[in-house]
This record gives structure tokens, sequence and C-alpha cells, in this order.
């Protein structure tokens, strides 16, 4: 295969390369000029149809199908929301984009925008980034001043305002009706789904939501052309029809016990392994690898003989994990121990639950008490059977609650538990001898009240 | 438990918190959004800016800017962990992660030993009202862990040597 060249992190290492200046220099707004001079919003939405873009925050829905569902002739406002509130534990890559980047950002933003009729976009950036944040701004004040946004853009029809809105420390506003109503200014619980946002988003007005690197790839494949971000990737799977093929280049990134930590771009299709050998450099202090997190602790945990999983939208599937999510990769040396690891994705979790849902708030909350339970070394053999059944029973695939936090709260719990329950046994066993084949319900301290 | 002393100064919270200053910055957001309850988070976050706190005035005070019950402010506000009410936060706010990538190269011993040299529990500020330290669950820095963010600056690649020097610039600052 040809030596594949960076394309969404191209010019991150330029001197100056989040200026309006830097970026102009390599091509940058000329797509923009393009399509406002050439394209119409529909071909736009067709381009991207072609190129099977899919979208890049963790559920890998296809985007032109996204934009499709927006109602036909709608008098507007249509709402465009950038989903930049990175939070899945080990995911930077669009940290990365909006602050060594920021105008690829905002040049995929107006061509979205065109594309869907938006007229306004709002930024949701978590609270974490304060460095994205000034640069973006800087980029959108850039952008107003050479009128690339505000009214009548480069003398066209079209107008586009894009404004800067920051989180406050909530994971779950990265889900996307989680945003928007956090966006609206209420407490960010996500809504029941019918109706999507692409009917009835932000304000009650068709609404759409994409994140950051896929719209970097929209800037792209107006630039290259479907059939170009096509060439790139894994195909369909021919015996599969509901595979829609993993097409475009990727941000990876991985961290943990690698010696080189970082984000790297690749097609989409690396395996784990490949990530961790070439672009991680191997697992530290000459260790071994005994597991890998595929895509951001939501999906699940790979053990270590099961590195050869491709990082594409179907493959950790095969591998019993829940999918490719952000394609974030944590390496876990065979110094750790799964409880500890448990431990800390069921807590991330369970302090992250909204709370709407009573499966998710309780289920986690439980989980992570039998864990600490079991650290502390008064665990028996049987907690692993009670969490194994809050694993299985919450999420949007067991069907209890309305978003799919809870199913990334569960796939550690099933994985770690069915893929290591030889050490979790061992473990148990090891700390708590006298106790560990107790089965009658824990004592409740005392009945403080009876209704 | 309230001091008297506190419970007093609450009870003549009748006097307003929000400068005009932050009313303004405040209003100049309303153009952006077709809603006034849109605005709260952003203005939570100005005032937040302002007074490293958010009182409950304060919410009175927002409330009766974007023509909401204080209630509706409030419920969003307290829906994020991150807006304190009873006392302003440290001059220095540190988020020290212990999250996956962070905890696996030792982001909870750092936490520990940040806490332990500082004398004070995540969530707690020093006497002095230098620092603040928090638990933050994954920062989005992972490739420099384990790492915090301490106001706007990100600090990659803690030991525990670097969490002191952290803190000793933190209580000549």
């Amino acid at each position: 295969m040809a030596e594949f060249e960076p394309v969404l992190l191209a010019n991150i290492d330029r001197p100056e390369s989040h200026t309006l200046a830097a970026y102009e220099a390599t091509g940058g707004y000329s797509a923009v000029r393009r399509v406002l001079a050439d394209m119409s919003p529909t071909q736009v939405v067709e381009l991207v149809q072609e190129s099977n873009l899919r979208g890049r925050g963790g559920a890998g829905f296809p985007t032109g199908l996204k934009w499709s569902f927006l109602p036909q002739d709608h008098p507007g406002p249509i709402y465009m929301c950038v989903n930049a509130d990175e939070s899945e534990p080990a995911t930077f890559n669009n940290r990365i984009l909006m602050e060594q980047d920021p105008h690829q950002l905002i040049e995929g933003a107006i061509l979205a925008c065109y594309a869907t009729r938006a007229t306004t976009a709002y930024i949701y950036l978590r609270y974490e980034y304060p460095h994205a944040l000034a640069r973006l701004q800087q980029a959108i004040d850039e952008c107003y001043e050479k009128g690339y946004l505000g009214k009548n853009i480069l003398g066209s029809e079209f107008s586009l305002d894009i404004y800067m809105h920051r989180g406050a420390a909530a994971y779950i506003c990265g889900e996307e009706t989680g945003l928007i109503e956090s966006l609206e200014g209420k407490r960010a619980w996500p809504r029941i789904k019918p109706p999507f946002p692409a009917v009835k988003g932000l304000f009650q007005k068709p609404t759409v939501v994409n994140n950051v690197e896929t719209l970097c790839c929209v800037k792209h494949i107006v630039d290259r052309g479907a059939d170009w971000f096509k060439s790139i990737g894994v195909p369909a799977d021919p015996e599969n029809p509901r595979d829609a093929g993993s097409y475009g280049p990727k941000l990876y990134c991985v961290s943990g016990h690698v010696n080189k930590p970082g984000c790297y771009e690749a097609p989409l299709g690396l395996t784990v392994r490949e990530l961790i050998e070439n672009q991680g450099g191997g697992v530290w202090k000459g260790r071994k690898c005994k597991a890998a997190v595929p895509g951001g602790i939501s999906m699940g945990v790979l053990s270590a003989d099961e590195l050869d999983c491709p990082l594409d939208f179907s493959g950790p599937g095969k591998y019993g994990c829940l999918g490719l999510g952000t394609a974030a990769v944590t390496v876990v040396d065979d110094t750790v121990s799964m409880v500890d690891f448990l431990h800390n994705t069921t807590r991330f979790m369970a302090h992250e639950s909204c709370g709407q849902c009573t499966p998710c708030r309780e289920g986690t909350s439980w989980a992570l008490s039998m864990l600490n339970r079991i650290k502390a070394g008064k665990g028996r053999l049987q907690d692993l059977e009670l969490i194994l059944e809050i694993g299985d029973s919450i999420g949007i695939i067991p069907g209890t609650t309305i978003c799919g936090l809870s199913d990334g709260a569960a796939w550690p719990m099933k994985n770690a538990i069915r893929k290591f329950r030889d050490e979790f046994e061992e473990y148990i066993r090891k700390t708590n001898p006298d106790g560990c084949n107790e089965t009658e319900p824990v004592q409740a301290l005392q009945i403080i009240g009876v209704h | 438990m309230a001091t008297t002393e506190e419970i007093t100064t609450d009870s003549e919270a009748g006097d307003k918190v929000l400068t005009p200053e932050m009313v303004a910055e405040i209003q100049a957001l309303f153009p952006r959004y077709p809603t006034l309850q849109a605005v709260t988070l952003p203005a939570l976050h100005i005032v937040n800016q302002h007074l490293r706190h958010v009182p409950f005035q304060a919410v009175v005070e927002i409330a009766e800017l974007l023509e909401l019950a204080p209630a509706q402010v409030q419920d969003t506000l307290s829906f994020y962990a991150f807006f304190k009410q009873d006392k302003p936060h440290g001059e220095t706010r540190a988020w020290v992660c212990r999250s996956i990538s962070c905890a696996l190269r030792g982001g909870e011993e750092v936490l520990a030993h940040l806490c332990e040299k500082a004398g004070i529990q995540p969530g707690e500020t020093t006497a002095d009202g230098k620092l603040t330290i928090e638990f933050g669950e994954c920062l989005g820095a992972c490739e420099f862990a384990p790492c915090m963010l301490a106001g706007d600056e990100v600090h990659k690649d803690l030991d525990n040597k670097k969490v002191e020097a952290f803190l000793r610039d933190c209580q000549s600052s």
C-alpha cells in the first residue's frame, strides 16, 4: 500500500497553523468559495452521501443521511450544533484539531451549514478546553473580518453566524440531545427520541449535530471528491447488506502504557496492534499488553489475544466490544489488575450518569459499590454475577434507558468480567478467603424509618 | 454548619452581587440566542469568572435578567457540579485527572500527593484561599498523562516533584 499522507493533521505542525493567513496559504476556504459559486445545497448533501462519510463522534451514523432527514422546504431557522464536547476518556483528537487547525473546522462547519441550510451554528465546547476556546474564537473573529461568516458570505445569498458555547464539565453533554438541552439553558437530560433533532431539535427547530472531526472530513470531501474519500479505508462487506463501509482517514488516539502516546492519522481499518506497535512505539518499559480499550472506555475492552481487531466501524463488534467509538485506544500493561481497571471505568460512569433514568443512575452506582467492596477485600464471587446482571440490563440495547451512556457503562463490565473472569475470581478468593462464597444479602445497617 | 456570622451575611443578601459590568457582559449575549433561557450557562460562567462562585443572590439576579424563575436557573446550575455556591473557590482551581489514561500512569497517586502537601481534600480550598483542588474526569490531554488543568493551563506529565513546585507557585502568588 502506498504511504498514507495525513489530511486532517496535514497542517498542524506548520508555523502559526491556527491563523487565517496560514490556513489560506494552504488553500483554505477555497472549498467555501467554490461551493458558494458552483454548487447547490442539495448537491453538497449528495456529495457527502456519496462519500459514505460516517460520523466520527462515536456512533458512526452516515453524515449525509443524517442531513437528508431535515424537512424539505422548511421556513427555518435550521440550527447546526458542532459537538465539541469531547469527553470520552482517552479521547483528544478533536482538541488537537481545534487548537492547531481551527479554520479547518470552521470551513467544514460553513460547508455543512450551507448544505443543511442552517443559518446559525453553535460550537458546544467542553469546559476543559480553554486553549481551544481561545483559538476558535480568534478563528471566528478572523472569519467575520474576512467575510467568511456573517451576512451574504462572499457576496452570496448565504448568511451564517457561528457562536462558541462553553459547557460546564458534564460528560452527558456529548450526547446530542443532552447537548441541545444544555444549550437551551436546562439540565442536560437527553431527550426521548423520536422526534429526532433533524425534525425537532434545538429551540424546537430542525437541527443537525455533527462532531468536529466529521466536519473536518466534509471540507476534504468537498476539496477532493467522494471517490478520493472512498479510496481510503475499508470497503463495505458485500456479505453484510447493513455494513455501510468504513471509508476515509481517521484520527486515532493512543494512550496509557505505550512509549509514544499521541494522536495519529491513518486510514480506517488500522489494527489495535499496528497502532500500539507502529504509532504508539510499543508497550512501555518492555512489558506486555494485557488489555486494550478499542475506542474510549464505553466500547469495552479487548484482551491481549484480540489485538488484531481492526479499528473500523465493524471491527470491535466482532470482538465483543460495542463498536469503534472514538477510536481512542488505551493500553493496559500486564502489571495492572483488571479489578482496578473496571473500578476506574465504572467510577467514571457512575459519576457522569445524568441521573434521569433509574437503571443507569442506580445500576452504575451499585456496580461501583460492589467494586469498592471487592477492592476493599470483602468481595464475593456472587458479586461478579450481580455486576454482569447490571451490565446486561442497563442501556439502549436492552431497552431500559433513554441514551447510550449506560451501554457505555455496561460494556466494560461485561467485557472485563467475561474476558478476565479468572483474574476477578482469584482476586476475590485471595482477598476474602473466608467470605468469598457468601451469598446471603448484606445486612442493612439500621432501618431508620418506615413510611 | 454555617456560623452565625455567615448566616447574617446571607440574610443581608438583598444587596446586588452582579456588577453593571457583569450585567453588560450577559446582556451582550442576548442576540446570539432566540430564547433568553439559553443564556443561562454563559451567564453562570460570567458570574463565576468574576466571583469564583455563584451565590444564590446571583442566581436570583440572573433569573431576573433572563426573565426566568430563580428555580429554573438553580435547577440548571445544580445539574453541573461545576459551580460552587457557598463560598468562592481558590485563586487557582486545579483539576487533577483521575480517569483511565492518567490513572494508568500514576494520576491518582499524584492527586493524593498534592492533597497531602496542600492539607486539603478534593473539592476543598486551602485556608489562605490560594488553591482549590478538584478531581477531574478525563481532561482530554491523555498524551501528557498524568495531567492537571489549573486555571487555563494544562500541566503535563506530572509527578510528585512537579505538583510540589506547582503548590509552591500557588502559595507564593
